[in-house]
C-alpha cells in the first residue's frame, strides 16, 4: 500500500488526494461550460465583447500589463528617491512612501471609478440615473490633490520632529 | 520517514521531477535567454507568512460575497422563471420563497455583496502581489500535478479579476463588455468558485502554517529597519536575494488594510444613505439630486422608458385580472380606497438603496377587490412598452404582506414620472427592479 502511494506520487508528483480534488474542480468547471453553452463564450461579430476573450484579458490586464507597470513605476521611485548619503536630515525620513502612499490611492480610485472619470457609457449612466457624468473627473482630481497635500503635510511634520531631534539640547 | 522529511532534514534538498523525468529536468535546464537577468524579486516582505496573513482574510470575506450572490438570484424568483440568466441546472442554491420580512434583508445582502466585492479589491491586488513570483518562476512545473494546479490557478485568478471587472463597470452603468452583464457574472462566479474550492482544498495546510510561522505581536512591534525577510526556500515566495526593507511589515499590513478601509468609506455610503450617501464620491449613487419628496436616487428614468404623460394622464387605468371578473380602476378610485403608508427601502441589485416613505393601495386590498383574496402569486406588467424589467412576478407572501403596496405617493406627495407616477409597486425586501415603475395591470394567479 505503501509503496502504491509512492509510486503514485514518483509518476504523478503529489498525493492522490490532490489529484481527485483537482479532477472534481474540473468536473465543475466542465459542468459550468455545458450550462452556458460555449457559443455564449464568443460573440462573432464583435470578437472583443465576447466573455471568453475578457476572462482572459482580465489576467493578462494584471498579470502582464498592470503588475509590470506598477512595479516599474516604483522602481523608478525607489531609485531616484533613494538618500545620497548620512549627511544632512532628510536621510533619517525617507521620502518614498510618502508618495507611494497616495499614489496608490490615486491609483486604485482611477482604476476603479474610471467609467465616471473618463465619461465611459454616458447614454446608458444618463438613462438609468436621470444624471451625468460630469463631476467625477473633478471629484477624482481634488481626492488626488487632497491625499498628496496630506502626504506632504505629514512628511513635513516628519522632517521637522526629524531635525528637532537631532539638534542638542541647550 | 516520508520524503518531505528527508527534503527538510538535508542541507540541499533534492529536485524531484514527476513524470516523465527527462521532460521536467529539460524544462529546468533551458530557461528563456535572459530569464536570469529579467526575473529578480526584490521584496524582503514577500513570503508564506505575509501570503497566508492576506489568504486568510480572503478566505472570510469571498464566501460572503459568493452567498450573497447566490442569494440575490434566488431573490430574483427563479421559480417564475426571472431569475438571470435562466437555465442554469444545479448551479444555483435551492430554490425558496424570499422574505419579506425584515424588510431589509436585500438591502443587507447586496450592501454585502457590492460593499465586500469592492472593500477586498485592494486584498485581492495585495494578495496577488504577493504570490506573482510564482507566476514568473521557472522552471513553470516539475510535475504533472504542478501543471494540473497551475491550470486550476486560472480559474481561481481569471475568475476573481473577471468578477470584480464586470461588477465594477456594471455598478457604474458602462457597458462597454458587450454581453450580458447577468449571464457573464453570474457564471464568472462558479468558475471562480470551482478554482476556489480548489485552491482552499490544497492549501489551507500551508496557510496554516505559514500563520503560525510568525507572531503578528511581533510583526507589530517591529520597524522598517529591523524587519527581516522570511527565511528562503527553494520555489517559495521569499526572494533570493532580498534588498533592504523600505517599508516595515507592519507599514504593509496599514497600507492593505488602509486601502480597504478607505474603499469602504467612499463607496458603503451609497448602502447606508443618509448623511454617508454624499462620502460616495466617485460612484453614481453618492449623488444627491435635491431635497423635494421626490428627489431620491433614480433607476431608469420615464424618459429612458419611453413614458410619456398620454400613457399615464387622464387615461391610465388600472386593470386587475385573475378572479371571476376584470376590474378596471382610475387614479381616483384607487385614491378613494383606504391608505396604507410604510416606510420601506429600495434597495438595487447594484448596491446602493434609499429609504422613502410609501403611501397607496395595499397590494392585498386590490387582490379581494378582483376577488383573489389569496393568491400564489401575481403578475405585474408595466405600461412601459420595452425593457427587460416591464413586468415582474411577485411570490403570493409579497402580495399578502400588509406593507406591500401599490404605491400613489411618496413622501406625503404624488410620485414623480422617475419614480412610477401614476403608480408603482413597493414590496418589502424585493429587489429593487422587481418594483414595477408605471403599473398597468396585475394578474392575480393561482400558481
Amino acid at each position: 500500500m505503501r509503496t502504491a502511494l509512492a509510486g503514485f506520487r514518483t509518476v504523478y508528483g503529489s498525493h492522490p488526494l490532490h489529484l481527485l480534488t483537482l479532477i472534481a474542480g474540473f468536473a465543475l468547471f466542465g459542468y459550468v461550460l455545458t450550462t452556458i453553452k460555449p457559443v455564449t463564450l464568443w460573440n462573432p461579430h464583435t470578437w472583443w465583447q465576447s466573455i471568453i476573450v475578457w476572462f482572459a484579458a482580465a489576467i493578462i490586464a494584471h498579470d502582464l500589463v498592470l503588475f509590470p507597470v506598477y512595479a516599474l513605476l516604483d522602481r523608478i521611485l525607489l531609485t531616484t528617491t533613494r538618500e545620497p548619503g548620512p549627511s544632512g536630515g532628510a536621510a533619517k525620513v525617507p521620502v518614498l512612501n510618502y508618495v507611494r502612499v497616495p499614489a496608490l490611492g490615486a491609483g486604485l480610485t482611477l482604476l476603479v471609478f474610471l467609467p465616471g472619470i473618463i465619461k465611459q457609457g454616458a447614454p446608458t449612466y444618463v438613462a438609468a440615473t436621470g444624471q451625468t457624468q460630469d463631476p467625477f473627473l473633478g471629484r477624482w482630481l481634488m481626492f488626488t490633490a487632497a491625499m498628496f497635500a496630506v502626504s506632504a503635510a505629514c512628511y513635513g511634520v516628519r522632517l521637522l520632529l526629524a531635525q528637532r531631534a537631532k539638534q542638542p539640547p541647550r | 520517514m516520508t520524503v518531505d522529511d528527508s527534503e527538510t532534514a538535508a542541507g540541499k534538498p533534492p529536485i524531484d521531477y514527476g513524470f516523465p523525468q527527462w521532460l521536467w529536468r529539460r524544462l529546468d535546464q533551458y530557461p528563456p535567454p535572459g530569464y536570469k537577468r529579467a526575473v529578480q524579486w526584490r521584496s524582503p516582505l514577500r513570503g508564506l507568512w505575509l501570503t497566508s496573513l492576506l489568504g486568510s482574510v480572503l478566505l472570510t470575506t469571498l464566501p460572503i460575497v459568493i452567498i450573497t450572490g447566490l442569494l440575490s438570484y434566488i431573490a430574483y424568483g427563479p421559480q417564475f422563471g426571472q431569475a438571470i440568466p435562466g437555465g442554469v441546472g444545479w448551479l444555483k442554491l435551492p430554490t425558496f420563497d424570499w422574505p419579506t420580512d425584515p424588510a431589509w434583508l436585500y438591502r443587507l445582502n447586496q450592501g454585502l455583496h457590492v460593499g465586500l466585492g469592492l472593500i477586498i479589491i485592494p486584498i485581492v491586488l495585495a494578495k496577488l502581489w504577493s504570490v506573482i513570483p510564482r507566476l514568473f518562476a521557472w522552471p513553470p512545473a516539475r510535475s504533472i500535478a504542478q501543471v494540473l494546479e497551475r491550470i486550476s490557478l486560472l480559474m481561481l485568478v481569471g475568475g476573481i479579476l473577471f468578477e470584480i471587472i464586470t461588477g465594477v463597470l456594471n455598478i457604474q452603468y458602462d457597458y462597454i463588455f458587450g454581453f450580458s452583464f447577468y449571464t457573464a457574472h453570474y457564471y464568472g462566479a462558479w468558475v471562480f468558485i470551482a478554482g476556489f474550492l480548489i485552491h482552499i482544498a490544497i492549501k489551507i495546510p500551508r496557510m496554516w502554517a505559514g500563520l503560525r510561522s510568525m507572531s503578528m505581536r511581533e510583526v507589530l512591534h517591529t520597524n522598517r529597519t529591523n524587519t527581516k525577510p522570511e527565511p528562503f526556500e527553494p520555489d517559495g515566495l521569499v526572494a533570493e536575494h532580498p534588498s533592504a526593507p523600505t517599508i516595515s511589515r507592519r507599514g504593509a499590513l496599514a497600507l492593505v488594510g488602509g486601502g480597504a478601509l478607505f474603499m469602504a468609506v467612499i463607496t458603503a455610503g451609497q448602502t447606508l444613505g443618509g448623511f454617508t450617501r454624499k462620502a460616495a464620491l466617485l460612484l453614481p449613487r453618492g449623488r444627491t439630486r435635491g431635497d423635494g419628496p421626490n428627489d431620491f436616487q433614480v433607476n431608469r428614468t420615464a424618459w429612458a422608458a419611453g413614458i410619456s404623460p398620454e400613457m399615464t394622464g387622464e387615461r391610465w387605468r388600472l386593470t386587475l385580472t385573475g378572479g371571476p371578473l376584470k376590474v378596471v380602476l382610475d387614479r381616483p378610485a384607487l385614491l378613494a380606497m383606504p391608505q396604507h403608508t410604510a416606510q420601506l427601502p429600495i434597495a438595487c441589485v447594484e448596491g446602493w438603496s434609499t429609504t422613502e416613505t410609501w403611501t397607496g393601495v395595499p397590494l392585498a386590498a386590490l387582490a379581494r377587490l378582483a376577488g383573489m383574496p389569496n393568491p400564489a402569486s401575481a403578475f405585474v406588467r408595466s405600461v412601459e412598452r420595452r425593457g427587460a424589467f416591464n413586468f415582474a412576478t411577485l411570490q403570493g407572501s409579497q402580495v399578502l404582506h400588509p406593507d406591500s403596496l401599490l404605491a400613489l405617493q411618496v413622501n406625503g406627495v404624488d410620485l414623480s414620472p422617475d419614480h412610477g407616477f401614476p403608480a408603482r409597486i413597493i414590496v418589502p425586501a424585493l429587489p429593487g427592479v422587481h418594483n414595477t415603475k408605471w403599473v398597468g395591470s396585475i394578474d392575480f394567479r393561482t400558481a
